[in-house]
């Protein structure tokens, strides 16, 4: 009894900025302010050592950076720009709750660059090779989805099989799938290249557009009403999915024991839980993310695919993971760090155009935010701990603040909990 | 044949080096998830390094000294940067695939940053030299020894120097990581600090030691890997090394013996799939290309080191122990 009023007084004290929802967001934005700090100094000492510079341009320069798209120029540019930002966000909010699915079950799932591939592979030969003159177009479009996305659940069934049945770490599994789906990609496209690379445009690196057959994914006007850009309905699409991921994840059974396995496998096992399943489940879960990322990048219409990449995995797959820690695994947080990530990116070309400074400040700066968002937890304790210091202050002094008038009520409550009792 | 083992001696020694690098961190309880960025922000460095050398007539007449020196400043750099990630995860409990996820997005965005504002390209190759004799020199530290019998040629013919600093680091290290004091000390401090530090040990001390022992390793192994594979270019990149490294160090059980083998069968492997085309056996006088005459291309022998990695973990994996600690903030209250 004493406890359950301990409690409450505990929830009815808590200010705003001490909900545990708000601090994250407070730590979010001090490691972002961190991160433009440094990026700052860097641009500074830069314009300090090079004579043609002065300290203005480094100024300047990290407005660009922290402008994004609206520092491009005219409004033009700026829609244009906003646009294509957005949908390059997609894959990355994808393969950002790809990570954050399998950080939530214990599992760091490093693989999305080859899920990532096997999505393209998937969604691009099934858009490519049924022809639309005899199947309708929104049904090849759903199938060659469909399709990449599978590939990948199987694909990132893999690493969860592994370390399920085998207890093999899944970061190491991970690593080779990665470069077993960049040769195996590469090798598929190699041996059909007749049929799928882009020998039209001469761009003999390249598969061919899914709008060469006629597929590509509704824009519902949006690439109209930002300026031509690429942008479609995928933002949408993503945007849906990490909602429905979230709701999976605190609403329901299933994502309650995702979790338990993840806070402790031992344990989860001992509830009577199937911690193997739920491996294997959740690696598949993040594989079919990232692939269905990929596949609707692809199926964009106007996009490039480069089919040799037996060399080189797919950026936006390791990108996941900063995308993921930024928002704390959290599948709504994703979609703000994603679109988060590319604007710092686009502010960063455009400081490569205007500027003599170069874009690889953007990965600078982000990679510092990334530094500091590891700190997160040593800030949320210190906003817990400031408010404690303060408490006394302001019961002595009387002053307007909530708190004592919080207190009395809960010990109200407390005197008519007991009088029941 | 000798062509084939000294192949595979130049991609297992960066491999080699760096695998141990994690094994320094692990075993004293940092999980280094930042190796690749460690040995990207080496091979950086060192390359700057020998570029500033190679202005000075003097190193381009001694390419070996420049070698070593910018091999060392390599080790020096990697256990600086390195740093980040002891402050990070022993100083301020951060999480530690948080902070080496950090350092490998930071290593080559100041590599590429720094290359670019100063050289105008994206990348850093070590371009031909003067030396004091006039000449323009080639960059390239290979040496030479043709007089040599078919053993000694295998191992002296074409050879680095790194090669052999590699070899005789991962013996020094075996050595003082299981027969030394404070080897076992590391090690305590990575299956139980709270153990270690009731009976007097600095965990903070050993930690320091252990990663910073780690982005030496790795750093120096970063800029092995560009001078004796990657042609002595710098490019922010390191075709995913560091990642490599970390999965053969777990396929060696955290042990230098186990990681040796890895680092060998998978160098060997990763080999074959880049000369399948060149090996050649003599049958009748005449030279037989056997791999290449299979007509498989080129996609299946770069398949294989991934794949018999797999398969030879489904294997072993029961024998699989990690650090117990590792990952771990060490916090004294939890004793």
């Amino acid at each position: 009894m004493a406890d359950m009023n301990k409690n409450d007084q505990v929830r009815e004290k808590t200010p705003f900025f001490k909900k545990p929802g708000v601090s994250s967001v407070i730590a979010s934005l001090v490691s972002i302010l961190g991160g433009l700090i440094v990026g700052f100094i860097v641009l500074l000492l830069i314009s300090v050592c090079n004579k043609d510079m002065s300290v203005s341009d480094s100024l300047k320069g990290i407005v660009t950076v922290l402008g994004g798209p609206f520092s491009a120029g005219n409004s033009g540019d700026i829609l244009f720009q906003l646009g294509n930002m957005l949908f390059q966000a997609t894959p990355l909010i994808m393969t950002g709750l790809s990570v954050a699915i399998a950080f939530k079950t214990g599992l760091f799932n490093i693989g999305a660059p080859g899920q990532y591939l096997m999505g393209a592979m998937g969604a691009l030969i099934v858009s490519l090779s049924i022809p639309t003159t005899v199947v309708p177009v929104w049904i090849v479009w759903i199938l060659a989805l469909l399709a990449g996305t599978l590939l990948g659940v199987l694909w990132g069934a893999i690493p969860g099989f592994f370390k399920a049945k085998f207890n093999v770490n899944e970061v190491i599994v991970c690593i080779m799938t990665n470069w077993i789906a960049a040769n195996v990609v590469s090798w598929v496209f190699n041996s059909t290249k007749e049929k799928f690379v882009n020998y039209a445009e001469t761009k003999i690196n390249f598969i061919n557009k899914t709008s060469y057959n006629g597929v590509a994914t509704p824009t519902l006007g949006l690439d109209k009403l930002f300026n031509n850009s690429y942008l479609d309905i995928s933002i949408m699409i993503a945007s849906a999915i990490a909602v429905i991921l979230y709701i999976v994840m605190n609403k329901t059974t299933f994502g309650y024991e995702l979790k338990a396995c993840g806070f402790n496998k031992n344990a989860s096992k001992y509830a009577g839980m199937n911690e193997k399943r739920n491996i294997i489940l959740s690696m598949a879960i993040a594989g079919g993310l990232a692939a269905c990322g990929a596949a609707l990048w692809c199926l964009n219409g106007s996009q490039d695919f480069k089919w040799n990449t037996y060399l080189t995995l797919p950026a936006d797959g390791f990108n996941g993971i900063p995308a993921a820690l930024l928002a704390s695994n959290n599948p709504i947080g994703v979609i703000f760090s994603a679109i988060f990530l590319k604007y710092i990116g686009v502010g960063g070309s455009n400081l490569s155009a205007q500027s003599s400074f170069n874009e690889y400040v953007s990965p600078l700066i982000v990679a510092v935010i990334i530094y500091f968002s590891g700190f997160s937890k040593l800030i949320k304790d210190l906003i817990a701990k400031s408010g404690k210091k303060k408490k006394p202050k302001n019961v002595g002094y009387g002053t307007e603040d909530p708190t004592p008038a919080a207190d009395n009520a809960a010990e109200a409550k407390t005197a008519e909990g007991g009088s029941e009792v | 044949m000798i062509f084939l083992i000294q192949k595979t001696l130049i991609f297992t020694i960066p491999l080699l080096i760096v695998a141990l690098a994690g094994m320094y961190a692990e075993r004293s309880g940092i999980i280094n998830i930042a190796l690749d960025g460690i040995m990207i922000f080496g091979a950086f460095v060192g390359a700057l390094a020998a570029y500033l050398f190679r202005g000075n007539p003097f190193f381009v007449d001694h390419n070996q000294l420049t070698f070593i020196l910018s091999m060392l400043v390599a080790a020096i750099a990697g256990a600086l940067f390195s740093l980040l990630l002891s402050f990070s995860s022993i100083n301020l409990k951060a999480d530690q695939t948080i902070g080496g996820t950090a350092l490998n997005m930071l290593a080559p965005a100041i590599a590429l940053f720094i290359i670019k504002i100063f050289f105008a390209k994206d990348q850093l190759e070590m371009v031909p030299a003067v030396n004091s004799a006039g000449q323009t020199k080639d960059f390239g530290y290979v040496i030479l020894n043709n007089d040599l019998g078919p053993v000694g040629r295998t191992f002296f013919d074409k050879a680095y120097i790194s090669t052999y600093i590699g070899i005789a680091l991962f013996i020094i290290l075996s050595i003082f990581i299981y027969k030394t004091k404070t080897g076992l000390r590391l090690r305590a401090c990575g299956e139980h600090p709270q153990a270690a530090a009731s009976v007097g040990i600095n965990v903070f001390k050993m930690r320091y030691l252990g990663t910073t022992i780690s982005g030496a390793l790795a750093g120096l192994g970063g800029y092995i890997y560009i001078a004796t594979v990657a042609n002595g270019t710098a490019s922010g990149a390191v075709a995913g090394m560091g990642f490599l490294a970390l999965a053969i160090m777990i396929f060696g059980n955290w042990k230098p013996l186990g990681i040796v083998l890895g680092a060998f069968l998978f160098g060997f492997l990763k080999c074959l799939g880049v000369i399948y085309d060149q090996l050649k056996i003599n049958i009748n006088g005449q030279d037989v290309y056997f791999l290449k005459e299979l007509g498989l291309p080129m996609y299946f022998y770069n398949l294989i080191p991934y794949v018999a990695v797999l398969l030879v973990l489904m294997f072993t994996s029961k024998r699989s122990r990690a650090p117990k600690a590792e990952g771990i903030p060490y916090d004294k209250g939890m004793r």
